[in-house]
């Protein structure tokens, strides 16, 4: 836990410098880059790109947490108890369908650009707080549901105030699990033109000019790690919170 | 809502309300070349009336077939019928319109096509789901779906469509590229399982390894794909240029090493986290009783742990597998080969059929690979039941 508080500032001022700073790097990727080559990507600013990658990933991961858990109450909701089994399927076979595959699959129906990689990551963010969200709502402690409506309250209270909340570190798993996804598959995006920071890897990849590659691979990791340990960190605050 | 075996399938009639829709949009496009955007043509137009009535109507009936609640082998004929008038509808199709359009026009299944393609396969899934069968009985239909699909490929019916035009002209690549994928796939799978099982073993031992392996190998996973493929090209070029024989293993910044290890460092987590879980399983009275026998701790680890915790470490192996399958595909980014040579090629020329022909065997590979794995993991689970 020690070395998390050490090396958690260290790697948000990495993040930092590499995204807002990239020049401060050039004596460390020189070798990497080609002779007489260009070191540090220039074509876009890297916190432009940056910035378009992570509000693709928001948007994406926002619409989908959204729809995916509306649907979760639906088939959690004694009406929608027929779509359980099928929703079911639907969760299981479409997380074995390669990211990648949807992103490829979106273009030839939407064409290039930001949409298809939205839509990509939407459709796949789905599945993960759809899954987790229904385990959340369907494993409920009954003795609580029980005196949820013992003392009154309605359908609609107990969803509001009760089964929600306690669904919510499970369901707030399957946000990370989709925003992690989902910000691999932005940079993936960049194949498909939309503006992310896999633009900088796919034109290292392009050019043979390890320097760049290694520059955007950098930056988009040490987001997703950073991002990925903030939500745990909220995750665990939170269960502490619903346990104490 | 309805009480099994009478009334209306609510998802039925949901596919019903789906499928109609999906026929009020284009069913095929009919393009001049394979690079430019085509025209849409509907179910209806796709031939002259006669031709394309029993399709339509096999797909009708399959749609209606789907509604009735609780009758499960006939909405699974529903399906079949659905399927079955899809692709006459399509063979009619392509040969109709391409008679009548220039040598170098494509046709390609629309959105209707899949659209309909998917609502019948959830139909069929969803009826299969409430038969609940056994590993066997799915095993035997997975193998009698990919056989229908197998021998319609193999007929040709479809090789006028602009996609098996793709790959009657890449024939010989398409071979080499699915069994590079595989090699990928199915090699870092290997190579993940002999450095993991020990590693996982290990870890269920030493309290201290595990606390210090498994947030390591999570991280490692948080790295997004096309960055991990990425970093991997400094590393390996730099073994490759100064590690003695490493460059005449093939070892080198571009191709198939980087892609190979960076699936081997993805594939590890499962592995090695799902071994610990697996063996941690073992009941405490199962552990006392083989002490009690007097095993020693590597009997107790190989006939008592490891056979417990068989369908956990198998569950580990299934996640590697799909995940790899998929992954793989970006190997054709770095030149590592597989079905994302296509894909990316496809991309790059804005060639949509070539991205299909990378992209959808990925994912019929990647959903067979998850179904099989599935049975195996339910056959291990029952066999200790079964012997006890």
């Amino acid at each position: 836990m020690k070395i998390g508080w050490i090396l958690r500032p260290l790697l948000v001022a990495a993040l930092l410098a590499l995204v807002l700073r990239p020049e401060w790097f050039t004596p460390l990727l020189a070798p990497l880059a080609p002779a007489n080559g260009p070191v540090i990507y220039t074509r876009a600013s890297l916190l432009s790109l940056s910035l378009s990658h992570l509000a693709l990933v928001a948007m994406a991961s926002a619409a989908a947490t959204v729809v995916a858990v509306t649907l979760a109450i639906l088939v959690t909701r004694p009406a929608g108890a027929a779509f359980r089994p099928l929703s079911r399927t639907i969760t299981n076979m479409g997380q074995t369908f390669p990211p990648v595959a949807v992103l490829a699959l979106a273009v030839p129906a939407l064409g290039f650009g930001a949409g298809p990689t939205l839509v990509a990551l939407f459709l796949y963010g789905l599945l993960p707080i759809f899954e987790n969200a229904v385990t959340g709502l369907t494993n409920l402690p009954p003795a609580t549901m029980e005196a949820a409506r013992g003392i009154g309250l309605s359908r609609w209270q107990r969803l509001w105030r009760v089964e929600l909340p306690l669904a919510l570190p499970v369901t707030l798993t399957g946000i990370r699990l989709s925003v992690v996804i989902a910000l691999g598959t932005a940079t993936i995006g960049s194949t498909v033109a939309a503006r992310t920071l896999g633009e900088v890897i796919i034109a290292g990849l392009l050019t043979n000019n390890t320097a760049f590659v290694v520059q955007g691979g950098l930056a988009v990791g040490l987001f997703a790690v950073l991002i990925y340990d903030a939500m745990v960190q909220l995750e665990t605050r939170l269960a502490r919170r619903m346990g104490g | 809502m309805t009480s099994p075996g009478v009334g209306i399938s609510a998802p039925g009639l949901l596919f019903a309300v789906l499928g109609a829709a999906a026929l009020c949009v284009p069913f095929m496009t009919l393009a001049a070349n394979r690079i430019v955007a085509g025209e849409g043509v509907m179910a209806w137009g796709v031939a002259s009336l006669p031709v394309v009535l029993p399709g339509l109507a096999a797909i009708a009936a399959g749609l209606i077939m789907g509604l009735p609640a609780g009758r499960n082998s006939l909405r699974i004929a529903g399906a079949a019928l659905g399927v079955g008038g899809l692709l006459w509808l399509l063979t009619q199709g392509a040969s109709g319109l391409l008679a009548e359009a220039g040598d170098y026009a494509r046709v390609s299944p629309s959105v209707s096509f899949w659209c309909l393609l998917v609502v019948f396969m959830l139909l069929m899934a969803d009826a299969l789901a409430a038969m609940a069968p056994g590993p066997l009985m799915r095993g035997g239909v997975l193998a009698a779906v990919l056989a229908v699909l197998g021998a319609i490929l193999w007929s040709g019916v479809l090789s006028d469509l602009s996609v098996m035009r793709e790959f009657a002209s890449r024939a010989d690549a398409f071979g080499r590229e699915f069994l590079r994928h595989l090699g990928l796939a199915f090699g870092s799978l290997a190579a993940a399982a002999v450095i993991g099982f020990p590693l996982g073993v290990l870890c269920h031992r030493l309290a201290s390894l595990r606390g210090a392996t498994l947030p390591v190998l999570s991280f490692l996973q948080t790295i997004p794909s096309l960055a991990m493929f990425g970093l991997m090209i400094p590393i390996l070029g730099w073994v490759g240029a100064n590690l003695p024989g490493a460059r005449a293993l093939g070892i080198a910044g571009i191709g198939f090493a980087p892609a190979f290890l960076a699936l081997v460092l993805y594939s590890l987590l499962p592995v090695v986290g799902n071994t610990v879980a697996g063996l941690a399983s073992a009941p405490p009275a199962a552990l006392e009783a083989a002490r009690g026998m007097g095993m020693t701790p590597l009997q107790r680890l190989l006939r008592v742990e490891f056979p417990l915790g068989l369908p956990i470490i198998l569950t580990g192996l299934r996640i590697v597998l799909v995940q790899n399958i998929g992954l793989a595909v970006i190997a054709g980014l770095i030149g590592g080969g597989g079905f994302g040579t296509f894909v990316f090629q496809g991309l790059n020329q804005t060639a949509t059929d070539l991205i299909l022909l990378g992209a959808l065997p990925t994912v019929v590979l990647a959903l067979t690979a998850a179904i099989v794995m599935d049975i195996l993991v339910e056959l291990t689970r029952k066999t200790p039941k079964d012997s006890a």
